[in-house]
């Protein structure tokens, strides 16, 4: 048999290179690139005049006259309340205690629903086991949980506590376990062949790989964690603790209308901050990261 | 243009394989079988396969898609196990396939700085070593890129990066190129050869075209179909550099795929 490795074939080695750059001279995908501020007005006008909407909506309901303006006043009412209880410092006060519970229960349930997670997706018994399980806890309403947490712990932050974590810790579990099983099986393939098994195997391919979902359920859980954290605030009043959902159910209790429609903003508007600014963003950056959007689009 | 200088000169090739000392076997396949499956959706991918490759030589696997090439492949690199007989390897093993399955959420520099860490080379000359690895594939200029910003052509240059990466002795290609034009195919095949050269590599080269098994091929393994076995060992003496619409490649094309016509007739009469 002849062995040419004896005899180097001559490669002319710089007409290759010149075919391999003008190849990717060719070929290499074009990348359209947007301003920043073109991007940002293009995202945030459709915003700006749904807002817009809502509240011209807001005037013509209150104009015709439906309910009496003390127990649904003018928009501007409303602002000037907010306005002004910001500026007293109520509302930041306010905003400082919920969103120290927020912060705590919350993380508390990454912790709990990451170890979880993990651990489902790399031990198949637990899984079969308890899988559904999870799933099953993701559905069940947090409000339904209070009566146990009270007798458990109170009126108290444990309470609340509680239930912000058993409402948020399924869903971030829930994510990391879908992210490693939608892992491409080439990749995980091409892992192997690099060497990497177990424990090594998940930290090199699974986990990166599972990313984007785990971010989905983070987003998930935020969502859970948040309605949970006001519905406990406003069963659980916890005595000289004014969180934002216990000025809610006092404005209520004080029929003080204007009161009760400004924190119903604040807790609005921290919900669509969080969700869109914070996981908004990681969301889009991952998924642009990943190769899972269109780079032009 | 021309890709490839002049053919050597085939007097010299034969005297020098006249002096030819023998090579040792770096993979030895032993009456390996591998089925798939139970009862009636029983598979016999492979059936007592015999393949030996020695050090240093390019390997074409022929066969029709089904017939267990990708099997076989996977066993050699160890993510599979034959039922019964032996396959083994005598050297560090990497596999490429038909798509580059480059880690998305890493640069290319990240990707074959993995392959450099799963290995076992330490943090500070990591760097250094995918630098130089990129320019051995041309792609020192889009080592901050992600996969998914290159051509399907740079993609497969930057997995073979990677698999040069793991220091490898054996390179096992399944259909690597089978998703690219014509032209990007070409240039590879001699971009491979050049790899081949300079890494003193041995591979084995799966396809499902005979052109390019030969344009490749110091053998050309043909498989057969249900079950999968050798059916046939073509030796190519053609002299490298190839192109693969030399003449002399062009009549052994025609001869191999004579032969799959008369083992694809066979299973009629079945
Ligand atoms: N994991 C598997 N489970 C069941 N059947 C399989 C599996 N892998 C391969 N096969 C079967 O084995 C045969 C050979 O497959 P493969 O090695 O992928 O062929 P090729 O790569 O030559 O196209 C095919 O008939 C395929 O259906
Ligand atoms: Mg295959």
């Amino acid at each position: 048999m002849t062995d040419l490795r004896d005899t180097p074939p001559s490669l002319d080695r710089d007409a290759l290179d010149a075919e391999i750059a003008g190849l990717d001279a060719l070929g290499f995908p074009a990348t359209g690139h947007v301003s920043f501020l073109r991007r940002s007005w293009n995202s945030s006008w459709p915003k700006l005049a749904a807002l817009g909407f809502a509240i011209g909506g807001w005037y013509l309901v209150v104009w015709s006259g439906w309910q009496k303006k003390f127990v649904l006043p003018w928009p501007h009412t409303v602002w000037s309340r907010l306005w002004q209880d910001v500026a007293n410092g109520k509302i930041p006060d306010a905003f400082a205690i919920t969103m120290h519970r927020a912060v705590v229960g919350y993380a508390i349930a990454c912790a709990l629903g990451l170890v979880i997670g993990v651990s489902f997706s790399r031990w198949r018994v637990l899984r079969v086991a308890l899988g559904s399980f999870i799933t099953g806890l993701q559905t069940m309403p947090s409000i339904a949980w209070f009566p146990l947490a009270i007798l458990l712990f109170q009126k108290s932050e444990g309470a609340i506590t509680f239930v912000v974590v058993l409402g948020a810790t399924p869903s971030i579990a829930n994510g990391v376990i879908n992210g490693s099983d939608q892992v491409p099986p080439l990749l995980l393939r091409a892992g192997n062949v690099l060497g990497a098994r177990g424990l090594q195997l998940y930290r090199t391919v699974t986990m990166p790989a599972s990313l984007p979902s785990i971010l989905g359920g983070l987003k998930q859980g935020w969502a859970f964690a948040w309605r949970s954290l006001m519905a406990g605030e406003l069963l659980v009043i916890v005595p000289r603790v004014f969180s934002v959902g216990a000025r809610l159910q006092n404005a209520r209790d004080l029929s003080d209308v204007p009161d009760l429609q400004a924190n119903m903003i604040v807790i609005l508007a921290i919900g669509i901050f969080v969700d869109a600014l914070f996981f908004g963003s990681a969301q889009r950056f991952i998924r642009r990261r990943w190769g899972l959007v269109d780079p032009a689009a | 243009m021309t890709l490839l200088d002049r053919p050597t000169d085939l007097a010299e090739v034969q005297t020098l394989d006249q002096r030819g000392h023998e090579r040792d076997e770096i993979i030895a396949i032993r009456g390996a079988t591998r089925v798939f499956g139970h009862g009636p959706e029983r598979v016999v991918a492979l059936d007592r396969i015999d393949l030996t490759v020695r050090r240093g030589e390019m390997v074409s696997l022929l066969g029709a898609s089904g017939c267990g090439k990708s099997t076989l492949l996977n066993i050699l690199a160890g993510l599979d196990r034959p039922a019964t007989g032996t396959a083994n390897v005598l050297g560090r093993v990497a596999l490429m396939f038909q798509e580059s399955a480059l880690f998305p959420w890493l640069t290319v520099r990240g990707n074959i700085e993995t392959a450099l860490r799963l290995r076992g080379v330490a943090r500070k000359d990591r760097r250094p070593q995918a630098m130089s690895l990129l320019e051995s594939v041309r792609l020192e200029d889009f080592g901050e890129r992600r996969p998914h910003e290159l051509s399907g052509g740079m993609r497969q240059r930057a997995a073979l990066a990677r698999a040069l990466a793991q220091n490898a002795e054996v390179l096992l290609m399944d259909e690597p190129f089978g998703a690219l034009d014509a032209i990007t195919r070409e240039v590879l095949h001699a971009e491979l050869e050049r790899q081949w050269i300079d890494h003193d590599l041995t591979v084995v080269f799966v396809t499902h075209d005979v052109r390019e098994a030969v344009r490749l091929g110091d053998r050309v393994v043909l498989l057969s179909s249900r079950p999968g076995r050798v059916e046939a060992d073509f030796s190519v003496t053609l002299p490298r550099p190839r192109r693969i619409d030399d003449a002399a490649v062009n009549e052994l094309v025609n001869h191999i795929t004579a032969e799959l016509h008369r083992e694809v007739r066979r299973h009629a009469n079945d």
